[in-house]
């Protein structure tokens, strides 16, 4: 079984963020960079197969993105990915899931390997959009289950069985592989590179490609413009609301009910 | 192009999800605007009553497509119902409500028709004949603004709450329509073996328009049983901080943040809740805030409208109490 799984980079959650003057991106000196929490589920989700099970013969990582030093890249070599490719070129800086999931579907084609298992996460924490991985899948003509928190897959490594949470309920899912997942909080922990790993990741093969080593991708005009970026709208300044509890109690709901009038 | 516009009513259990009813507040401003007809589409099995509530929001028509194999939903034969009511309608622009339905389908149909999406809209409107969009991004710290490219299909997905369900008209009618659908194998290779509720009984955060949260400071499982009580007299969900979800207190479905659900309710309440930037993340689009807080600096108190600096456990049975009092006056 050969398994691949896709990290990105993304600004840290922490991470205080500037709008450039223009307001059409981010400002990105000092910005601290991650891998994108729900892809480190991906990647350990895939890890952990290979510990577990003797037909995981490779895991391999890719990203795509315009800058080439890639923290998810390293991340995703240093906690157990064998290899990685990363399509590196302006074109792919936008913000349009869509034309990235077909760059990376020719991308994936032109490997000599084929997939059995292909893991994302559920969503990138920057755009938010979490539309990557359904669109990949269906460039790859594969079925997919999206937002899983449970995965088995079969003894034979021919069919999953994946948990997908939805509204006040779990689905339980089947079907057969090769198929397309993407990962959900509470799917797995993941681990913490270590340092000797860390290093160790550096000398694992990564293959960098350009558009230019793609065959013709298809639609690659952006369907999305950014025009602005702004700040979110202020919230009004908070009512504190004072005194003893029994009449701090009495005023807040009076005012829920009287002033907000939301209950 | 035409400009007709499509409307997913997503369904669950013969159900009609809420938030599919306030999109149509959506279709309405722009077909004010470009003059395109609105559409609406349904699938499921066994559900084409469905249709007399649909009805009074005034679609022009609606797509039924009731098949045996669109009882679960899954994503392959749903964008297959939909690409033929796509074409039934001449629709370019599809609206869903975000749901987890919408997050799983909408893209994958988006990829199949080369279209442009955009999920999780705040607000749409149009410009020079362009449709754009406002959405949130970066964990809610900043509001994107994007326009759609207008040679192809249009997909947006719109945030439940950002929009009031027009008021129903009586007397209304809409062309129905069944579609004819059929699946190859592939379509149907993945199989719902089952659905299992994680609800415990409880409304879920996504579906409430009351939401009573809770933090590590609730320290227990056990002592989450009070926002419990608060949250029954209110008719609200129960939320948690990852904190506490994490520490066991709450299950995993009630998180509420960045890597927990989104929510926009009426109303949140948050109980001894930091509010750091993830779980600002997930709530800061709630219409009222409450904020209850020992430390009155912390952030939570910056996106509150309004704030008691108390003692969560002090505070909670009093509220309690007050609500019930306010139920009984009613
Ligand atoms: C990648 C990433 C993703 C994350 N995703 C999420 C997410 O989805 N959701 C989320 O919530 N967090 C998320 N977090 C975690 C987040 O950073 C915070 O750690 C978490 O929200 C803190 O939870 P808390 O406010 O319950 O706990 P604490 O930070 O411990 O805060 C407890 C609060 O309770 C107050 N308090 C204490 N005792 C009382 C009392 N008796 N009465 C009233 N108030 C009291 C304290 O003053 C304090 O403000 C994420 C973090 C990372 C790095
Ligand atoms: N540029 C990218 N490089 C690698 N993986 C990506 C990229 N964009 C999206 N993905 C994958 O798709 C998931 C969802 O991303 P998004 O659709 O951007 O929310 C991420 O968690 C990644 O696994």
């Amino acid at each position: 079984m050969k398994i691949l799984t896709l990290a990105m980079q993304v600004p840290d959650s922490r991470a205080a963020l500037k709008i450039s003057p223009g307001g059409k991106s981010l400002e990105t000196r000092d910005l601290k960079l991650i891998c994108n929490p729900f892809d480190e589920f991906a990647v350990e989700q895939a890890v952990q197969l290979k510990e577990q099970r003797s037909d995981v013969e490779e895991i391999v990582v890719a990203t795509i993105g315009a800058e080439k030093p890639n923290q998810a890249i390293r991340t995703a070599l240093a906690m157990g990915a064998d290899r990685g490719i990363q399509l590196c070129d302006d074109i792919f800086s936008g913000q349009d899931e869509i034309l990235l999931a077909e760059a990376l579907a020719a991308a994936i084609r032109l490997q000599e390997t084929t997939f059995d298992l292909i893991l994302c996460g559920k969503q990138a924490i920057d755009t938010d959009s979490g539309e990557f991985g359904p669109a990949l899948a269906e460039f790859l003509d594969l079925p997919h289950v999206g937002a899983v928190v449970k995965l088995d897959i079969s003894e034979d490594g021919t069919s999953l069985r994946a948990h997908r949470r939805i509204e006040g309920a779990e689905e339980i899912v089947e079907c057969p592989l090769p198929a397309l997942i993407t990962c959900e909080k509470g799917l797995i922990e993941p681990r913490y590179p270590s340092l000797p790993n860390l290093m160790k990741a550096k000398k694992k093969p990564l293959q960098i490609l350009a558009a230019s080593d793609l065959p013709e991708p298809g639609c690659l005009t952006p369907g999305l413009q950014l025009l602005e970026l702004t700040p979110p709208a202020p919230r009004p300044p908070c009512t504190f609301i004072e005194g003893p509890p029994e009449k701090m109690a009495r005023e807040l709901v009076k005012r829920l009910r009287d002033e907000a009038k939301v209950i | 192009m035409s400009a007709n516009i499509l409307i997913f009513i997503e369904q669950r259990s013969g159900r009609i999800v809420p938030a599919s009813r306030q999109i149509f507040a959506v279709a309405q401003e722009l077909s004010l605007k470009t003059g395109g007809k609105i559409h609406a589409v349904i699938a499921g099995e066994g559900i084409g009553n469905l249709t007399d509530e649909i009805t009074p929001l005034q679609p022009d028509s609606i797509h039924v497509a009731d098949h045996p194999e669109l009882r679960f939903y899954r994503a392959q034969p749903y964008a297959q119902a939909l690409c033929a009511a796509i074409k039934t309608s001449e629709a370019q622009t599809i609206l869903f409500a975000t749901t987890s339905l919408s997050r799983d389908l909408a893209p994958r149909l988006a990829a199949r028709l080369k279209a442009a999406i955009a999920t999780d809209c705040l607000e749409v409107s149009t410009e020079n004949g362009e449709l754009r969009i406002r959405r949130p991004m970066y964990c809610a710290k900043c509001v994107g603004t994007f326009s759609l490219a207008t040679d192809r299909v249009q997909i947006l997905t719109i945030r439940p709450n950002a929009y009031p369900t027009p008021v129903p008209q009586a007397g209304t009618s809409a062309t129905i329509q069944s579609l004819d659908v059929a699946f190859s194998d592939h379509d149907l290779a993945l199989k719902v073996v089952d659905v299992v509720s994680t609800s415990e009984g409880v409304r879920d955060v996504t579906e409430a328009d009351i939401i009573v949260s809770g933090g590590r400071s609730l320290q227990s499982k056990e002592n989450f049983s009070m926002l419990y009580e608060m949250a029954e007299t209110l008719g609200a969900a129960v939320g948690a901080s990852r904190a506490a979800v994490d520490a066991g207190f709450q299950p995993p479905s009630r998180q509420v943040g960045l890597t927990g659900k989104i929510v926009s309710p009426r109303l949140y309440l948050a109980f001894g809740i930091d509010g750091a930037i993830q779980h600002l993340a997930g709530m800061r689009g709630s219409k009222v805030i409450v904020a209850i807080n020992t430390k009155a600096e912390a952030p939570i108190f910056s996106v509150a409208t309004y704030g008691c600096v108390a003692d969560l456990f002090t505070l909670a049975p009093l509220l309690t109490e007050e609500f019930r009092n306010l139920n009984g006056s009613n």
